[in-house]
């Protein structure tokens, strides 16, 4: 692998390179390289340069705000932080998961399904497509979805439409596009009307269509150049994520299976609320996010990656037909048992896009929706724990409550983090074996932003404002002067200073 | 599923980051004290601007997009948009003449007159209430869009842009 490169045996003489924020992710990133006289890599760390103070946020509220407060963490998965909680809280109301009403169930996984289709959607289609189809190193200018709508307007098209697709499903499940109350400890608020299933109905059929041809379209993309697609940023890892019991894929409920680089079994259904027997996570001096672990095989080893490759490579099977169709197809291109390319999360992102797409069709043909008990009650625990499949991966949220059901202790494992390893390494194996020696260069930079990005990492919340996001690259030599800078302004100019 | 109203109030931001929370809060100011919203106006809420909100800009004849910012130099800028191929690629979120070229490119007609109040944050850590300043420059703000609201007229909204307070 490429640890040899966290840290470089003699800093002082190397010149630094940052890429600092990288760009079309979520939150603030920043590259940095160390170059030798040569412009050879001799260290590439992806930093996270933004501390997020999520328990200290959640702490001392009222257990019954947080599936409302926690989606405020995060702009672009909230849902995925409402139902972690929720589930959390679940326990804390004396409620099991196997004792959850079935049309509350059925309810929360709709809007699940809903929300990974919307966010799977929006990464392909606006944050990598553009890579995707114009090559890695283009035009700056194309990189970007309106360019693409531009040069391929269907998919373009398509790709808002079925974001606004799932985002309707979240609409309609919990009553808001944001803040939405669906879910409560124990249960749902509200059912489906008969209204609201119908019109979810009427576009669900060619939503599923343009699923299974961005399916077909990624499949291309990735094929016809498939050496390259294989070996780019591509690391061996273990992996992590839920599963249902019989090894399917699932989402929303499930144990935890790992398996290793060879595809061999580590763990298997596992209880996600001992996961503390199962992950440990280390610190390290040079970056906000920590290192997660499979404690069984230690800090060295056993570090993982999550999210769709994760997911798609450790299920036995998917239960919707086109989407298991797919991911046959997906294992059957790769002759090792699991599908090592970084670049194959976006195949696996939209096999998981398709399933989502069919998965709503069926739960909308259920009467279960329309009614029935939606809460459950039972006797008040202190401690509560809830794990999901979140879009980017395995999401973990864990309280404890007084006496007075106020939150004494929070603790959340982000997808992000589990993958902080997974990309770090990515980033070595970019610098090392594309960037090394080569004369640094925009484009070529961004090929480290493409690593970075397959991930979809989240690394920060829903702040936006307008000018505080500007890309600054530096060029420092090995006396520490710098010789060279490039900035993009807030409205996308890039000059060079 | 609900009837689309000609006027679109568009704000966005988050509502537990600080001064981010100017435009949402904006938006509940003219809940409850706009009589004017409930006949003509739709209010709409989001924590970002993103690919899918061009969708919401169809079948409307005046939209007003409301945002914090750092960059304002007033207490708030009012200004018109027109789409501009955004070439940032930043963030997942977009700016608001970014989502009107994709409206123009997805529906190959023009949007519909389109506004910008940008509000001025400055601080926007998570779990920080309003600073201040932002709270006086959304008290500000909500003034001024009362006065926008008593008129919905795309040729009176043009005579308030590069308002200076």
């Amino acid at each position: 692998m490429y640890e040899h490169l966290e840290t470089a045996p003699n800093r002082d003489n190397l010149k630094r390179v940052v890429v600092d924020p990288v760009s079309r992710v979520e939150g603030h990133g920043k590259v940095s390289l160390l170059l030798d006289e040569n412009n050879k890599v001799q260290q590439a760390r992806l930093h996270i340069v933004e501390f997020r103070g999520f328990e200290r946020f959640i702490q001392g509220r009222p257990y019954w705000e947080l599936p409302v407060l926690v989606q405020r963490l995060c702009g672009i998965c909230p849902v995925s932080h409402h139902l972690a909680a929720a589930k959390a809280i679940d326990q804390l109301v004396g409620v099991d998961p196997e004792n959850l009403p079935v049309s509350a169930d059925k309810l929360r996984r709709l809007l699940h399904f809903g929300q990974v289709l919307q966010s799977h959607a929006l990464h392909f289609f606006h944050l990598s497509s553009p890579d995707l189809l114009f090559g890695f190193e283009s035009d700056i200018g194309k990189r970007n979805i309106i360019a693409v709508l531009a040069d391929y307007p269907d998919i373009g098209v398509q790709g808002v439409k079925m974001r606004k697709y799932g985002q309707e499903v979240i609409r309609m499940v919990s009553g808001k596009r944001v803040h939405g109350t669906g879910a409560i400890a124990g249960g749902m608020n509200k059912a489906l009307s008969k209204e609201e299933r119908d019109y979810l109905l009427a576009d669900i059929d060619q939503i599923i269509q343009w699923a299974v041809d961005s399916v077909a379209l990624i499949k291309k993309v990735h094929c016809a150049n498939l050496p390259y697609y294989d070996d780019f940023a591509t690391i061996r890892s273990n992996y992590l994520g839920l599963v249902k019991p019989d090894g399917a894929l699932e989402l929303y409920h499930g144990g935890i299976r790992a398996k290793n680089a060879a595809g061999g079994t580590i763990t298997d259904h596992f209880d996600y609320c001992r996961y503390n027997d199962l992950i440990h996570e280390e610190v390290r001096s040079w970056t906000y996010m920590k290192f997660p672990y499979l404690l069984s095989l230690g800090k060295e080893e056993g570090w993982y990656r999550v999210g769709p490759l994760a997911r798609v490579n450790n299920c036995d099977y998917i239960n919707t037909p086109l989407a298991e169709a797919a991911r046959m197809e997906f294992k059957a291109h790769s002759p090792e048992a699991m599908v090592h390319s970084t670049l194959a999360f976006h195949w696996a992102r939209l096999i998981e896009l398709l399933h989502c797409a069919e998965s709503i069709k069926g739960l909308l043909h259920d009467a279960d929706l329309l009614g029935g008990e939606l809460v459950a009650h039972g006797e008040k625990r202190y401690e509560g724990i809830g794990v999901i499949e979140a879009p980017r991966g395995t999401l973990f949220h864990h309280y404890q409550v007084d006496e007075n059901d106020i939150v004494t202790k929070a603790n959340l494992i982000v997808s992000t983090t589990s993958n902080n390893m997974g990309m770090n390494e990515s980033v070595r194996q970019v610098a090392a074996e594309y960037l090394s020696g080569r004369e640094l260069t925009e484009p070529l930079l961004n090929n480290l932003e493409v690593a970075i990005r397959a991930y979809d990492p989240c690394l920060s919340c829903a702040t936006h404002a307008v000018g505080k996001m500007p890309l600054q690259l530096e060029l420092i030599d090995a006396g520490g002067a710098l010789i060279d800078k490039l900035v993009k302004h807030g409205n996308g100019d890039i000059e060079r200073v | 599923m609900s009837e689309t109203k000609p006027v679109l109030i568009f704000g966005y931001g988050n509502l537990s980051r600080g001064d981010d929370a100017l435009g949402p809060l904006l938006l509940e100011y003219l809940e409850e004290n706009a009589q004017q919203v409930s006949r003509f106006v739709d209010i709409l809420s989001d924590f970002q601007l993103q690919i899918e909100h061009a969708l919401d800009l169809e079948h409307r004849g005046l939209v007003l997009f409301v945002d914090a910012s750092v960059a304002c130099t007033n207490a708030f800028d009012f200004t018109e948009l027109a789409p501009a191929r955004d070439d940032s690629y930043t963030t997942h979120a977009m700016n608001p003449a970014a989502v009107l070229d994709v409206y123009q490119n997805i529906k190959k007609q023009a949007p519909p007159p389109c506004f910008l109040l940008s509000i001025k944050g400055e601080s926007f850590e998570l779990g920080e209430g309003l600073s201040v300043a932002a709270a006086r420059h959304l008290a500000a703000a909500c003034t001024f869009v009362e006065k926008l609201l008593a008129d919905l007229d795309v040729s009176v909204w043009r005579q308030y842009t590069n308002v200076k307070i």
